[in-house]
């Protein structure tokens, strides 16, 4: 509450200086604000980021730096006999203290030691905190006044707006980058500890896939094999199924909205198909667990063929149903983006008009409906929820569609899903998983977006 | 047929030399509600070029698409009205209009060749038809047509590179190539030379002049010079009416209509 408190006041003083800044250049000209190198509200904004900036980047430097601060304070206040705690304790102890200090409550204190411990910190905590907002405000009153000062008709306020704008601009671009440099480099470093443990040519070329450890050391069997052929088969194997039902019907029905159907059609039936894009992923696995594996069994049954009710087939196929939205939009969008011009020359030769688009529009589609599909592949490599519900947890090395596999995404919330010990091959496993699923699916989007955008350049 | 009720535009000269190619008899066109061209006869003589002339939006190009119904696949456009082609009415339902396109071949504004080869380009139209059924016989449209279009010596090292890599000026050429490699009877260009710069044009124009041999040839132009240049008939519309129609010479050296006289001397348009 204080803390709204605080923003709001910034940003009420912002704007105070926003109307001074703009007064003033206003006033420099004698009310013709033609003659002023910018306009009047670039001088409002100057000295209102001049006022609002540096006291939001102190109180971001002072909130990253507080706890610790505060930390090294109440260690230091504790009583002397704290000081001989071992590490581990000690840490628990400041833990208590903070959640202590934070509730407020202190009728679950371990004793009088944390007790007084927490009385401090919150003592400490507020010193800090009107400190802070003490010198935020005055630094903001600080700068605006100093930036108010130097408003005059030739300062170039315009272009020191911009440039700040830009500044922002970057910043947020460079959050989005790092935040993907972070995401690889934790998938990275934790990938590391398990190639440590399980040398990575048994990783990447194992047969076998069976990630139970030994909890003891007497305890039987579950010896821990990592390799991870199987899984990637399996995600393989429901991949190529899925794509098999997306392709075929995704790209005919696109052909179908682009080139055959009626405009009235058109507004029915695609906003219809793209509502299979917004099912949420639980739900085509509901679908594939109380549906179409029940109903892939017995139809097996009749056959005389053994489905596994986890089986491959059934997974694959809702995920192919998924996947249909994705395939036939891009397709659409890239069937109409080819020049009409083309379509009357076919049509001007004679053309039929599926003789133009078997030779001519879909030709020239190519490329786009190539990107499309490799962006489905990777999502389809990705999809985690569809498989996790429909396919099975035992990893088999196998083609046949009617049996049960398991896949990457699978596997990886298994391991972690539950306890976990961050320093066993099991849990860490799922990491060097991760890295590699990572690795596919970025490759194959840089493939397809770069596949897309050649076709782009070409009738732009 | 000779072309004498009082409706009919001026004449003037000599009217179409035997009997007409192409005939249109009160051809009305229809986008929704806004009516294009207005009852338009004309007659277009076997092997002479015709140029429709006329200021923007005049219903030149509406008229030329009638030719090979390319109106068709605009949304909404409706045609009333006859046209025959030899005699035989070509909006006929017993007519296949795949038919019809491959007598009347076109030629667009823009070039239009396909992401294909060049050899593909020209070998498209023969494929459908099922013109040719051996290699040699389809290297031997492909070549033939090349040539008449005045390619051949430019591109008979890289036909199998992509159309699309040809100059503007080859590109045109291109497709007058694959439009004749079905052997039409009649031609329709579409403003042919309008994208392209004056030597490519010149290439285009002294091309068209050689067809006339061949085909019959009814080109939309934009520009005065090009119809007085390559043709031997010129109809000149304006807001969707044929005002006047006749000899090349005739309508520009001595118009009959006062609006002839205003769009070719450039007082408007």
């Amino acid at each position: 509450m204080q803390f709204v408190t605080l923003l709001a006041s910034l940003s009420l003083l912002s704007v105070v200086l926003y109307r001074m800044g703009r007064g003033r250049a206003i006033r420099s000209v004698g009310g013709n604000a033609a003659t002023l190198h910018s306009l009047p509200s670039y001088y409002g904004y100057y000295v209102a980021l001049w006022c609002g900036v540096p006291a939001v980047m102190l109180i971001a430097v002072w909130l990253a730096g507080e706890p610790f601060l505060l930390k090294s304070l109440v260690l230091d206040g504790l009583p002397s006999e704290a000081g001989g705690l071992p590490a581990a304790r000690l840490s628990l102890l400041v833990n208590e203290v903070r959640q202590l200090a934070a509730s407020g409550d202190y009728r679950f204190a371990s004793g009088d030691v944390a007790r007084a411990a927490a009385e401090h910190y919150r003592e400490l905590r507020s010193i800090s905190f009107a400190a802070m907002s003490v010198a935020a405000l005055a630094l903001a009153i600080a700068c605006g006044v100093h930036a108010l000062r130097r408003v005059s008709p030739s300062l170039r306020a315009r272009n020191r707006v911009e440039g700040a704008v830009q500044v922002f601009l970057i910043t947020s671009s460079t959050i989005a980058i790092f935040t993907t440099i972070g995401i690889v480099l934790s998938l990275v470093f934790e990938s590391l500890r398990f190639f440590r443990l399980v040398p990575i040519t048994d990783f990447i070329f194992g047969l076998d896939w069976s990630p139970q450890m030994a909890m003891r050391q007497e305890q039987v069997g579950a010896s821990g094999a990592f390799g991870a052929v199987p899984l990637f088969a399996g995600t393989l194997l429901i991949s190529v199924i899925a794509m098999a039902v997306a392709v075929p019907v995704g790209l005919l029905s696109a052909i179908y909205m682009a080139e055959y159907a009626d405009r009235r059609f058109r507004a029915v039936a695609k906003p219809l198909l793209e509502v299979l894009a917004g099912i949420p992923t639980v739900v085509y696995g509901f679908f594939a667990v109380v549906t179409v594996a029940p109903f892939l069994r017995q139809l097996g049954e009749t056959a005389g063929l053994t489905i596994a009710s986890e089986s491959a087939l059934a997974t694959g196929i809702v995920m192919g149903v998924m996947i249909i939205p994705f395939i036939s939009s891009l397709s659409d969008d890239v069937i109409c983006a080819v020049p009409e011009s083309l379509r009357h020359g076919s049509y001007g030769l004679g053309a039929t008009r599926s003789e133009t688009i078997k030779q001519v529009v879909i030709p020239a589609a190519l490329p786009g409906i190539v990107g499309g599909v490799l962006l489905a592949v990777s999502r389809a490599i990705g999809e985690t929820m569809i498989v996790v519900m429909a396919a099975g947890l035992s990893a088999h090395l196998t083609a046949n569609p009617f049996a049960s596999v398991t896949t990457v995404t699978v596997q990886i919330v298994s391991l972690l899903v539950g306890d976990q010990e961050f320093d066993s091959p099991k849990t860490l496993s799922a990491f060097a998983l991760g890295l590699v699923l990572f690795v596919v699916t970025l490759g194959l989007n840089v493939v397809a977006l770069s596949v897309v955008r050649k076709y782009r350049e070409k009738y732009d | 047929m000779p072309l004498t009720s009082e409706f009919l535009p001026y004449q003037s000269g000599r009217n179409v030399a035997g009997p007409a190619k192409v005939s249109a008899r009160g051809v009305n066109v229809f986008y929704g509600d806004k009516q294009a061209l207005k009852a338009v006869d004309l007659d277009i003589g076997t092997n002479e070029v015709t140029a429709l002339i006329g200021p923007s939006g005049c219903g030149k190009s509406t008229f030329l698409r009638c030719l090979n119904r390319m109106n068709d696949l605009i949304e909404g456009a409706r045609v009333t009205g006859t046209i025959t082609l030899d005699r035989q009415d070509i909006y006929d339902r017993a007519l296949d209009v795949v038919q019809l396109r491959a007598r009347v071949g076109m030629v667009f504004q823009k070039p239009n060749p396909f992401p294909k080869s060049i050899y593909d380009n020209v070998a498209y139209g023969p494929r459908i038809h099922g013109l040719a059924q051996t290699a040699a016989e389809f290297d031997e449209i492909v070549e033939g047509s090349l040539q008449r279009a005045g390619l051949f010596d430019e591109v008979k090292d890289r036909l199998d590179e992509p159309g699309t890599g040809l100059s503007g000026g080859q590109q045109q050429r291109l497709c007058i190539a694959r439009a004749i490699a079905v052997s039409p009877e009649v031609i329709l260009m579409d403003e042919p030379c309008s994208a392209l710069d004056p030597i490519a044009t010149a290439k285009v124009e002294e091309l068209i002049d050689e067809l006339r041999e061949n085909f019959t040839i009814v080109i939309v132009t934009h520009s005065m010079q090009q119809a007085a240049r390559v043709s031997q008939r010129t109809a000149f519309f304006h807001l969707g009416e044929l005002v006047e129609v006749g000899d090349t010479e005739q309508i520009f050296t001595n118009p009959r209509h006062k609006l002839t006289q205003g769009y070719i001397t450039g007082r408007f348009g």
